[in-house]
């Protein structure tokens, strides 16, 4: 079995690059600036996978990816952090299945398209996620935003962003993606704190809360999936 | 897809959107959508029109910088239409494409991250 990772990052490859060079991965390691892949096979956050089989045919759609359960998620949250602290406390309630997903995977690496997660195509269209119409706007607005943003019409790209956000806001990709933009220092790593700003209505931590942090992967479920 | 007019070449209309255009109409894995004939210009390119209205794709114009934003399909309800991967070449850190289907005859777990 190949391992493929692929950045999702409209800042291109000298935003994954630290991460790239620091992993020094051996597979191979993709940058898709233009966020082709949301598009194309449903991510709305990350980790989010997909398993394609020898016929390059998916068996699994997309889903949550967690390969190693969080620090994050069980250290103690000092007081007196302030809004870095709720967002900690949020992180914590954050819900992922590594455990069983890594299972997962090495059951299909050893039994193919006979393990119980492999799933036929009808399956997997069916178990792809909902592409209503405003979905399908939002993915348009997202694709304007990332367009002029890279052209430098940062102006209008940020009125697509919200529009973006507005029609599809289950999709973190396009949140993170945009809020990291307005809250990242000139020079410096991509912002993941990603708080309140003068550009955006929403930020990590209000929108977290709003939607649920239980919500925010669309969690790994042996028995379901 | 990112478009500078409302002409579209077919190839690069299959190569975005993965809908690849046949005598039967436009398709995608076993899903075929009937056009019209209307759908071709004189020129032999595609009424983008005809195919956002056609496959449920939303056409959005932003005014000021004269481009249009073809989204994707809406036909079936569902983020796939095929379990048919899609024909991807996205570059390394260095630049230098990668074809996934090159990957063909291996299992593939396809991982998507990001900076962010």
């Amino acid at each position: 079995m190949e391992i493929v990772t692929v950045a999702l990052d409209t800042g291109g490859a000298e935003a994954a690059r630290p991460w790239i060079e620091k992993a020094q991965p051996e597979h191979p390691a993709l940058i898709d600036q233009a966020h082709v892949l949301d598009e194309l096979l449903g991510f709305v956050n990350v980790p989010n996978a997909v398993w394609l089989d020898e016929d390059q045919t998916l068996v699994r759609p997309a889903h949550a990816a967690h390969i190693k359960r969080s620090p994050l998620r069980d250290m103690d949250v000092p007081e007196g952090l302030g809004r870095l602290g709720d967002q900690l406390h949020e992180v914590k309630k954050i819900r992922t299945n590594p455990e069983a997903y890594v299972d997962a995977i090495r059951d299909w690496a050893e039994h193919g398209n006979e393990s119980r997660f492999a799933l036929t195509p009808d399956q997997v269209i069916a178990r792809s996620r909902p592409r209503p119409p405003e979905h399908a706007e939002a993915a348009a607005a997202f694709e304007l935003a990332q367009h002029l943003w890279r052209n430098g019409d940062r102006d209008a790209a940020i009125e697509w962003f919200k529009q973006a956000h507005h029609l599809h806001p289950e999709n973190w990709t396009y949140k993170r993606q945009a809020w990291t933009f307005a809250t990242t220092k000139p020079g410096e790593p991509s912002d993941l704190i990603q708080g309140e700003n003068d550009v955006y209505d929403g930020n990590w931590l209000d929108d977290v809360k709003a939607a649920g942090a239980e919500n925010y992967y669309d969690v790994f479920d042996p028995d379901r999936d | 897809m990112i478009l500078d007019s409302l002409a579209v070449d077919a190839g690069a209309f299959a190569t975005r959107t993965g809908w690849a255009i046949k005598p039967e109409g436009a398709c995608r894995g076993e899903v075929c959508v009937p056009l019209p004939s209307e759908v071709r210009n004189a020129d032999g390119s595609l009424d983008v029109g005809v195919l956002a209205q056609r496959l449920g794709m939303p056409l959005l114009h932003d005014n000021a910088n004269s481009l249009w934003a073809l989204g994707p399909s809406t036909v079936t309800g569902k983020a796939l239409t095929t379990a048919e991967a899609p024909s991807v070449t996205l570059p390394d850190l260095d630049g230098d494409p990668f074809d996934l289907a090159t990957l063909r005859g291996q299992k593939v777990l396809l991982v998507a991250w990001a900076s962010w």
